[in-house]
């Protein structure tokens, strides 16, 4: 019998330690896994429709794309798992201490340091959420920081070189993630007393584990369940859930994707790849 | 009806610069199903509060001007299902693999790694006498360059010279050889002996000084070291080469190391000028504590295991087998020996220095007897073991 087979998209080495730790955890509990990586997001949603994979860890954009293409099909896409940390997040627009901005309207007109050009959380919804707040986009300047495109801004490298930029006086206000903020603060990369937030995104959520219509539900049941079950208080699984940076699953929702659906629909971001499925 | 919820005023104290503190310390106060009202100055507290919280898996409720948080999933966190390796003052009998280096007594976090130490039994390894050996030691470090005084003039025939040299060659291969048994079990000890490991490490430190001053020594009148002969590297490449904690330091320290004792001693005294006569001292009084580390522990383990006495003897006659073929204390260092120990180049000098050489050899077998007799071997089977070590005295 085939196993149950996952799909990640590896935007770090230590993807394959997780998922090996994965394996081992599911397959001593009765659940035959396995895994495939994936260079980038959009070859792991075409491998899903594929039927190469039976789940897919996926990026909210990803989410968004499985989403789509299922709809255009007469299919359906769901979300079954997601960590306690992908709930729930909230991007900040930072600028220069010293700088007078209080507020997006100020951005008009200046340089604005952003992630990777598919990175939800440190280009696509604090765009989105500067031009909901009323600033005109096309009247300033989006400097993008394009660290491994087709990984969704997984890896932080481009919110890092944003923020680097800043600094530098190379842009006027930099996009980063709430989390990378403090992260940035306590390792030096963005001192907290050189940058002030004047503006935060709504609370959106991060990834989650899609399936689609057709695939074995009781074998999902069993996947969900197991994961749902996972306690980081126990020692065996502790280590792979701080490798996989959560305290706890949560069953999946969609509602917290609202924001970054508006987002691509204003730019037009998966425009190309959904005509191409 | 709920409880209000407790309250925590950061004032001007950001988030981002050391609040995280306050915030933690405040969550894990918290009964169960409680809740904290966070207040502060800092207008990026909620940012940096849902961040926090999601980190901390808290519940997170974000309000106007402040936000409330609940209790952390995992309030006892990595401490939970901790276990404490042993207490500070006390060690056990086989510390497990998972304690791996932590201190002795710290809570160590469940599902910690496991380490592979080979010498992880406390009657394996274990003095009372380590603690107070490695302070004494730590107390009584020297610096190879002003401990000695190197440029101190003196005036010796080319023969003695000569003689000086071949006994420094020799000395530094035997301490090299001093230095790598120490250092590998020193890797291979379990952290919990902690004392042990210090202990080793310190000893092997001590023979690096040695290498320098030896080393020194035998550059100082000449561009080169003289002789290094096959048999003594055939001697001691049976030591380097013990896989055994027990009888590498029974071969090593009690036996090579206590001959060494008497060695350097008698190079102390018969010194022909200043400079010889210093590193040998300075040498003896680091060996008279690797040979009491040793004796103290081989005591303890040969009192505890009754076997442990007859590995050592099949140790010394299986070395003793080994080096059957080889030559011993190589002519070129028995020459220079009694050269030195002559500290001129006449026949009457040459017939003292024979003499005393002769009485030296005595002198490291009483030696050896009475540290055999120490480990609890009866006086005629030290006697046998002692004549069958090495006689290339390490
Ligand atoms: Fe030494
Ligand atoms: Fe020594």
């Amino acid at each position: 019998m085939r196993p149950f087979v996952l799909g990640a998209v590896a935007y770090d080495p230590k993807v394959v330690t997780i998922w090996d730790g994965f394996k081992e955890f599911f397959d001593a509990r009765g659940l035959a896994f396995d895994y495939v990586l994936f260079h980038n997001y959009e070859r792991q949603v075409r491998a899903h429709f594929a039927g190469v994979v039976d789940v897919a860890w996926n990026s909210p954009l990803a989410w968004i794309q499985a989403d789509r293409v299922a709809r255009g099909r007469g299919r359906r896409a769901r979300a079954v798992a997601m960590r306690d940390t992908d709930c729930d997040l909230t991007s900040v627009v930072v600028v220069s201490a010293d700088d007078g901005a209080q507020g997006a309207l100020d951005l008009a007109g200046r340089r604005i340091g952003v992630g990777a050009g598919d990175s939800p959380q440190a280009t696509l919804l604090p765009l989105w959420s500067l031009g909901r707040a009323g600033l005109d986009l096309a009247a300033t300047t989006v400097v993008r920081h394009d660290v491994l495109l087709g990984k969704h801004g997984d890896h932080v490298g481009g919110e890092r070189l944003a923020a680097q930029a800043l600094l530098r006086g190379e842009v006027d206000a930099a996009c980063i993630l709430d989390g990378n903020l403090l992260t940035f603060a306590a390792e030096g990369t963005l001192p907290a007393d050189r940058v002030r937030v004047i503006h935060t995104t709504p609370a959106y959520d991060h990834c989650n584990f899609t399936v689609l219509d057709g695939v074995d539900e009781a074998v999902v049941d069993h996947f969900t369940a197991l994961l749902l079950g996972m306690s980081w208080d126990d020692p065996g699984v502790r280590r792979l859930m701080d490798l996989e940076g959560l305290r706890a699953w949560r069953p999946g929702r969609t509602s917290g994707y609202l924001a970054l659906e508006a987002a691509v629909d204003r730019f037009g971001t998966l425009d190309a790849f959904l005509a191409s499925m | 009806m709920s409880r209000p919820p407790a309250r925590l005023d950061l004032g001007a104290l950001s988030l981002a610069r050391g609040g995280h503190l306050l915030l933690r310390k405040a969550l894990l106060a918290l009964p169960a199903g409680g809740t904290l009202e966070v207040v502060g100055a800092d207008p990026e507290l909620p940012v940096h509060a849902r961040a926090l919280a999601r980190a901390w898996g808290a519940p997170f409720h974000p309000h106007d001007a402040t936000v409330v948080l609940g209790a952390p999933v995992t309030p006892e966190g990595r401490w939970r299902g901790a276990v404490r390796s042993g207490a500070p003052g006390q060690v056990v009998a086989e510390p497990p693999a998972t304690w791996g280096l932590a201190a002795r007594g710290a809570a160590v976090e469940a599902g910690s790694p496991a380490f592979r130490f080979p010498w992880s039994r406390r009657d394996e390894v274990w003095t009372d006498e380590a603690g107070r050996l490695y302070l004494q030691a730590a107390a009584a470090q020297w610096d190879p360059v002003t401990a000695v005084p190197w440029a101190t003039g003196f005036d010796l025939p080319d023969e003695v010279e000569d003689a000086v040299v071949q006994l420094m060659t020799y000395l530094v291969e035997n301490e090299v050889a001093a230095l790598l048994v120490p250092a590998r079990f020193c890797a291979q000890v379990h952290p919990h002996f902690r004392e042990i490991v210090q202990l080793l490490a310190i000893q092997a430190a001590d023979e690096a000084r040695h290498i320098e001053v030896f080393t020194r020594r035998a550059l100082l009148r000449r561009p080169a070291p003289a002789l290094s002969t096959a048999g003594g590297q055939a001697s001691l490449q049976t030591l380097v080469e013990e896989p055994d904690f027990a009888l590498a330091s029974f071969l090593t320290s009690v036996l090579g190391e206590g001959s060494f004792l008497t060695l350097l001693r008698f190079l102390d005294h018969h010194a022909p000028d200043p400079v010889t006569a210093a590193v040998c001292r300075l040498a003896a009084q680091d060996e008279a504590r690797h040979v009491a580390f040793g004796v103290a522990h081989l005591e303890r383990h040969a009192r505890l295991d009754p076997t442990l006495r007859l590995r050592l003897a099949a140790a010394v006659e299986r070395r003793h087998d080994a080096l059957r073929h080889t030559a011993g204390l190589n002519e070129e260092v028995f020459d220079a020996l009694v050269v030195v120990a002559a500290g001129a180049w006449t026949p009457d000098a040459l017939r003292r220095g024979w003499d005393a050489v002769v009485a030296l050899q005595e002198e490291m077998d009483v030696g050896r007897r009475v540290r055999l007799r120490r480990l609890g071997f009866e006086e005629a089977d030290a006697a046998r073991l002692s004549g069958l070590h090495t006689r290339n005295f390490m």
